[in-house]
């Protein structure tokens, strides 16, 4: 259901969204409005060892000798690493020698990162109220802590790295309220796809994606970052959830700086309004080759499988892993699957060790695997052949995502992918427990 | 700035995982990247592209990943100019960015033929004429704002300008 005063936006009359307030009190203004150019301040820039590179080339062109804030940059090298060539080493070098010239305080050495989006909200890095721009497309997954987050490409990086600036066009917002209580073996992963299926690849492009709702209440820190991640996936320029108890709960550990956090208007302009009853919503999934070919499982059941995958940016945090050695405990994989966990940080993998999932999924007949985004952008660590079908908790299923032209992804929570490796086809959670 | 060349023409929704697949990301090289373009969705297209051509584009241009390699790619296969209905946001950011030449256009440009038809495209117009049959499309011209990136030939160098005003 849709409804909204659209035909208004851009009026000064209305109150603000979150990200209307982020962006005017960060670039010094009163007031902004959709459709205005912005050069704000930034508060952290971010870059991974496959967009760091190009960045690091355009910002010796500027001919400086420092960084805007050594403090406020990250580099994390998740994709390619550890090392899958000698070009990917090449990379991750000039990445590693650009950190310490610059004496860049947030650089994460093999051993000890993550993959990037797991990896900040978890190292408190990520405060309500910011503007975090990162050479990532999932760099929009902060907004699950209220903070107004979006990917950019290389130069942006660049150019930020020297002045601790960018420009932005004040997006419109849509908001999105999930009714209801989540259902067993339904979590922000479903959610998210669904509403990608609603709303297409496209639904929100340039927009913001405002996630509220009695729902979304109930919804864990690890199950909100899914959502906001998969926002890029409607192609939203961010996604987020209004700060509440489950992100101060989540910040309380982490942060040793004060914050503020801001909240959208009573009387703030969306563009369009999404209504869910979610009450009876069943695990989604989405069909290659595009996020929003999505059905209900009960539509993709006996889809045969030769690999799945649980990790990513999108679901490799511990909740993640807990759901599915749940499912998976003291059962086989199928043998006609090879089924890969990748627990998204340094610090998830070690508790799960402590809580003894890894156990699980090494009795299970799994591979554990250290930190890397590798499969999921079909990097290295899971490629797949010519003909082969992937049931992913990963973000994308393009055509060629995770290997050969012609293999395919499908995409799902964790808790259907543990169940489907199981079965050794996608099936329904209960089918194996 | 003006531009004639042959047309390629491309659906909705074409993602940068098929403009450039990740497994050629270990180079930032336009030339290297270039070898690979498109080669997902068209594998011969590498070899038929060639420098001056006008990509065409649907809906979303550039979805998916920020990778500014996928306009570097198309940047280093020659291609003079890319014209969508409507690209993706950071696509398009990046393309500004780095100096590709985009437009986007939201007329029906289903009537263009692929590796046939020929255009010219205006930029300061906004106008793409089919050279064939004369036909021109209005476009959308820049912002101004985005008009001096452009004309200082991407972010780099309008920054420096900035930060530099003297120099």
């Amino acid at each position: 259901m849709s409804t909204g005063n659209g035909s208004e936006i851009g009026s000064t009359e209305f109150g603000s969204t979150m990200v209307e307030k982020i962006l005017a009190a960060k670039a010094g203004k009163e007031k902004v409005v959709p459709g205005n150019l912005v050069n704000t301040k930034i508060d952290l820039a971010l870059g991974n060892d496959i967009t760091a590179p190009v960045a690091i080339k355009e910002f010796g062109r500027f001919e400086v000798d420092e960084v805007f804030d050594p403090e406020k940059i990250v580099l994390v090298p998740d994709h390619f690493t550890p090392n899958k060539d000698i070009a990917s080493a090449e990379q991750a070098l000039l990445i590693r020698n650009f950190a310490e010239k610059y004496k860049i305080k947030h650089y994460y050495e093999i051993g000890r990162m993550g993959i990037e989006h797991a990896l900040l909200p978890e190292q408190g890095l990520i405060r309500p109220g910011e503007v975090i721009i990162g050479a990532d497309s999932h760099t929009c997954t902060y907004g699950a802590l209220g903070a107004f987050a979006t990917g950019v490409g290389s130069t942006d990086l660049a150019a930020a790295m020297v002045i601790g600036e960018a420009w932005f066009k004040v997006p419109a917002t849509m908001r999105f309220e999930y009714r209801g209580s989540l259902p067993e073996w339904v979590g922000g992963k479903d959610l998210i796809l669904f509403t990608i299926g609603q709303i297409g690849v496209s639904g929100a492009r340039y927009r913001a994606m405002e996630f509220a709702g009695t729902a979304i209440s109930q919804l864990s820190m690890d199950g909100r970052l899914t959502m906001a991640n998969m926002a890029i996936e409607a192609g939203g320029k961010c996604g987020y959830i209004q700060p509440d108890q489950v992100t101060f709960d989540y910040l309380k550990d982490r942060m040793t700086v004060p914050y503020e956090a801001v909240y959208s208007d009573q009387d703030a302009l969306y563009e369009q309004v999404f209504e869910y009853d979610i009450s009876r919503l069943e695990p989604q999934i989405a069909f290659p080759p595009s996020p929003d070919n999505v059905y209900p499982v009960s539509e993709a059941k006996g889809i045969d499988l030769q690999q799945v995958v649980i990790g990513s940016c999108t679901n490799g945090r511990i909740e993640d892993l807990r759901i599915a050695a749940a499912v998976i405990k003291k059962k086989k994989v199928h043998p006609g699957v090879r089924m890969l966990v990748i627990p998204a940080t340094q610090q998830i993998y070690r508790q799960a060790l402590e809580e003894g999932l890894l156990s699980i999924f090494v009795d299970a007949e799994a591979a554990v695997s250290t930190p890397t985004c590798g499969p999921c952008l079909g990097g290295h660590m899971g490629i797949l052949a010519r003909g082969e079908k992937a049931l992913a908790t990963t973000n994308r299923n393009f055509v060629g995502r995770m290997g050969h032209p012609e293999s395919e992804v499908y995409l799902s929570g964790p808790a259907v992918a543990a169940a489907s490796a199981v079965a050794g086809k996608i099936v329904h959670p209960e089918e194996v427990i | 700035m003006i531009f004639e060349g042959k047309a390629w023409v491309f659906g909705d929704n074409i993602d940068t995982d098929a403009i450039i697949a990740a497994r050629y990301l270990s180079t930032s090289e336009p030339a290297e990247l270039a070898k690979h373009l498109m080669e997902d969705i068209k594998p011969d297209f590498p070899g038929l592209v060639s420098p001056g051509d006008i990509l065409v584009g649907g809906e979303n241009f550039g979805c998916g990943s920020s990778r500014e390699h996928a306009p570097l790619a198309i940047k280093g296969a020659g291609v003079s100019c890319v014209i969508a209905r409507i690209f993706a946001r950071i696509f398009y950011r990046n393309a500004i960015n780095i100096g590709l030449p985009i437009m986007e256009c939201h007329e029906d440009l289903a009537g263009i033929e692929s590796g046939s038809d020929r255009l010219r495209v205006d930029l300061e117009q906004g106008t793409i004429t089919q050279l064939q049959t004369g036909h021109v499309y209005k476009a959308e011209p820049f912002p101004p704002f985005m008009q001096e990136i452009i004309n200082r030939g991407g972010l780099v160098e309008y920054v420096k300008a900035r930060v530099n005003p003297a120099g």
